[in-house]
């Protein structure tokens, strides 16, 4: 018989590409397609879905060209996505209205001050276990019913189709206007800020308070389980699983158990730590999500520790101040000095993120003497990513009351050397890559295969993980300490600079 | 005998305007000195962009010699950039093969590790990217000085490590000859006892050979009954050393 493989379809930020899973969880092939990102404010980010969803009929087949396989020798897709990035279509037409809006966007920010009003972003915390942001959907649907004419009846006269990337996606792998599933799963719904931390559902409550007609929502379903049968690009191939991109960095690095934790680096950063079927609700700053749901399984949940500016740090540097020629040259260029000279650099480029959440913050330079070269701010790049981490673990060891023993990583960032050994000894623990650093897709590979059978269990996919690198904490306690004041001194500069009237 | 290649002389010419012109010129400024059509030109200039002989101002509109050019010499591919896009390929090597990966590239005279994958059995290693090989005595080395042209970058002395150490350039000489034939190298106890390796050299843009991928391991895994190292390993090492290079070629 021919070896039978699961196809991941990763719909990222920049991408979005297919990669292709042996049994034994090896990456065998991919293909990736970039989609155009529009910016047509400051502020404004937005994709075109259609055009995304042409891309996923053009990765997925070259995906199995590439390796000389049938579709027929894949038994599953499973489906990982850009979080919170949302969308409204029309149901008869299947044509987007208007564009994407992107996860970044930050149009709603007047929005949200308005809903925060005198009780504070903390104010549906209860109830989501998220605070209110430009980050999450619901804001960004509200936006849209908003500012687009003679929607909202539309919207309540259930002519419209509201979805995160994922839902677009199975909707039209299952035949789009003509009789497509309109779905979503549980963690990708956890980013909305209407579903229900506790009972999983949507909530009257937060939908009232969002004004959003319940009539444009998807079902929520388990993240691992048969969504449907696509009808369409894999014919016949069952749909295994959906969930956002980081928790599906979770289930690849197959930290299956509470206080397993794992970091993903990529355009942004995001730790999560799996807290079991436990809800713990944050009181430094950490999202409460959910992990994943199997089945008919209770959910897992997590806590997050979100950062919104680290390898697009890196991307800065190169597109925005010409100082490198590739990313990853910037590991060289940092490599010229022995240290950050006295420079940091906190990339509050559009607020910053966990624990913070400070909207108002703005990008600093720190500590700038005529002494700093290219070569410092490299390493200042680079140590931002860090120093991030840092806070964010701190904070998740506040919070969960256990300290970190190692951190596993991912991501492209894991690439550059010097600041995986950083991290090690900023944190003082090990870091650890594992043999796969694309567990994004992994991990929604591991999910759809877990629905079909085509693995048996969470253990057997425990077996498939390896240890592909490890860095070692390797700096004085004094020059850590010293390091993270600084740090934090940085931090407290960025504070404030956007006036709010 | 051959004729001159055209698109080659229209190149050079492209790069004669371009260094006396220190703001740069657009498109239209070199199709019109030239005498060419712009899509032509603007061919020419992807190409000497894409190999790092040009490169473009913010905008995008204007076109002038990168520093690089300067400094052919130099190697052109920066160690993180190899290390970045041989990653994926690197691992997925380990994992199949279950032994230790490395990639390695030529520097004055010595193998630098600028990536090294674990054996995938979870036991305790130390990374030793950034440390150095000799190159005669291991089957990167051989792989990547069977293609260095310079005879700068060989080692001046081939020490010996073990008793079956290549410590003869003639001998030396010979068993490159046989990487070049073969394509890829093979180590069996020149570095250290007991252990082999194969190695298959990368290569980029217009062939050049930028540097090596390969596996280490314990004799009996990485050799057959008959001492032989195991073909389906070679073929498993030469795929990834292409995966890696097709990558670099690709235009991101």
């Amino acid at each position: 018989m021919a070896e039978q493989y699961v196809a991941a379809v990763d719909q990222g930020t920049n991408s979005t590409r297919c990669i292709l899973f042996d049994r034994r969880g090896r990456l065998v092939s991919v293909a990736q397609r970039e989609h155009k990102q529009y910016f047509p404010r400051p502020g404004w980010v937005e994709h075109d879905a259609a055009e995304i969803w042409r891309n996923v009929t053009r990765v997925v087949p070259s995906a199995i060209r590439q390796i000389g396989a049938e579709p027929s020798q894949i038994v599953a897709i499973g489906i990982t996505n850009q979080r919170e990035t949302s969308l409204l279509w029309d149901r008869r037409t299947g044509q987007p209205i208007g564009h994407a809006v992107v996860w970044q966007d930050t149009r709603t920010d007047r929005l949200i001050t308005e809903l925060a009003g005198d009780v504070g972003v903390d104010r549906f915390a209860d109830l989501c276990g998220l605070p209110l942001t430009t980050y999450f959907s619901a804001p960004r649907l509200r936006w849209m019913l908003d500012h687009t004419p003679g929607l909202r009846a539309r919207a309540e006269r259930g002519e419209v189709l509201f979805g995160t990337m994922e839902t677009w996606l199975i909707w039209n792998f299952t035949g789009g206007p003509d009789g497509g599933l309109h779905v979503t799963d549980v963690t990708n719904a956890s980013r909305t800020m209407l579903m229900n931390i506790e009972t999983l559902q949507w909530d009257d409550q937060l939908l009232a308070a969002f004004d959003v007609p319940a009539t444009v929502l998807p079902e929520i379903r388990p993240s691992s389980g048969v969504f449907a049968t696509a009808t369409t690009v894999l014919p016949g191939v069952r749909i295994g699983a959906a969930l956002g991109d980081q928790q599906a960095a979770l289930f690849g690095q197959t930290c299956f158990s509470p206080g397993e934790a794992k970091c993903t680096y990529g355009t942004g950063s995001f730790l999560l730590l799996h807290t079991g079927k436990e809800i713990v609700r944050s009181t430094h700053g950490m999202l409460t999500t959910v992990a994943y749901q199997i089945g008919s399984e209770p959910a897992a949940y997590a806590l997050e520790g979100s950062m919104a500016v680290t390898g697009s740090l890196v991307q800065w540097f190169r597109d925005g101040l010409g100082l490198i020629h590739t990313a990853a040259e910037i590991e060289t260029l940092a490599r010229t000095v022995e240290d950050n000279g006295g420079a940091y650099i906190v990339p509050a480029f559009s607020g910053l993120f966990a624990p913070h959440w400070r909207s108002e913050a703005r990008g600093v330079i720190a500590g700038l003497t005529s002494y700093i070269t290219k070569g410092h701010l490299a390493r200042a790049v680079l140590e931002a990513t860090g120093f991030q981490t840092l806070e964010v673990v701190d904070a998740m060891n506040a919070d969960s009351g256990i300290a970190l023993k190692a951190l596993k990583v991912d991501g492209g960032m894991t690439a550059n050397n010097l600041l995986m050994q950083f991290l090690a000894d900023l944190l003082d623990v090990p870091v650890v890559r594992p043999m796969v650093t694309e567990t994004v897709s992994l991990g929604a590979a591991y999910a759809a295969g877990l629905a079909v059978g085509y693995w048996p269990d969470l253990e057997g996919l425990r077996s498939n993980w390896h240890r592909a690198g490890q860095w070692l904490p390797n700096m004085d306690p004094g020059r850590r300490a010293t390091e993270y004041a600084n740090w934090q001194a940085a931090v407290q500069r960025t504070f404030g600079w956007i006036q709010t009237t | 005998m051959p004729g001159s290649v055209q698109s080659i002389e229209r190149a050079a010419a492209v790069l004669r305007l371009l260094a006396a012109a220190p703001n740069g010129l657009g498109v239209a400024d070199l199709g019109n000195a030239l005498g060419l059509a712009k899509t032509t030109v603007h061919g020419i200039l992807k190409t000497l962009h894409q190999v790092g002989f040009v490169e473009q101002d913010h905008s995008g509109a204007h076109y002038r010699l990168s520093d690089a050019f300067g400094r052919l010499g130099d190697t052109y591919l920066d160690p993180n950039e190899l290390r970045s896009r041989a990653i994926n390929w690197a691992d997925s090597l380990a994992s199949r093969s279950g032994e230790v990966v490395r990639v390695g590239r030529l520097v004055e005279g010595k193998v630098v590790v600028v990536h090294h994958v674990f054996r995938p059995d979870d036991s305790d290693q130390d990374l030793d990217v950034g440390t150095t090989l000799p190159p005669h005595a291991c089957a990167l080395g051989k792989a990547v000085l069977a293609f260095d042209a310079s005879g700068a970058t060989r080692p001046g002395k081939l020490d010996a490590y073990t008793t079956r150490t290549i410590v003869e350039p003639a001998r030396l000489a010979e068993e490159l000859t046989a990487v070049r034939a073969k394509g890829w190298a093979a180590e069996f106890e020149e570095h250290t006892v007991e252990l082999a390796g194969i190695a298959a050299p990368i290569r980029g843009l217009g062939g050049l050979v930028v540097g090596a991928v390969g596996l280490t391991g314990r004799i009996e895994r990485i050799c057959d009954s008959r001492l032989r190292h195991r073909a389906n390993l070679v073929t498993m090492v030469r795929a990834t050393a292409e995966a890696i290079g097709r990558d670099l070629r690709e235009d991101r």
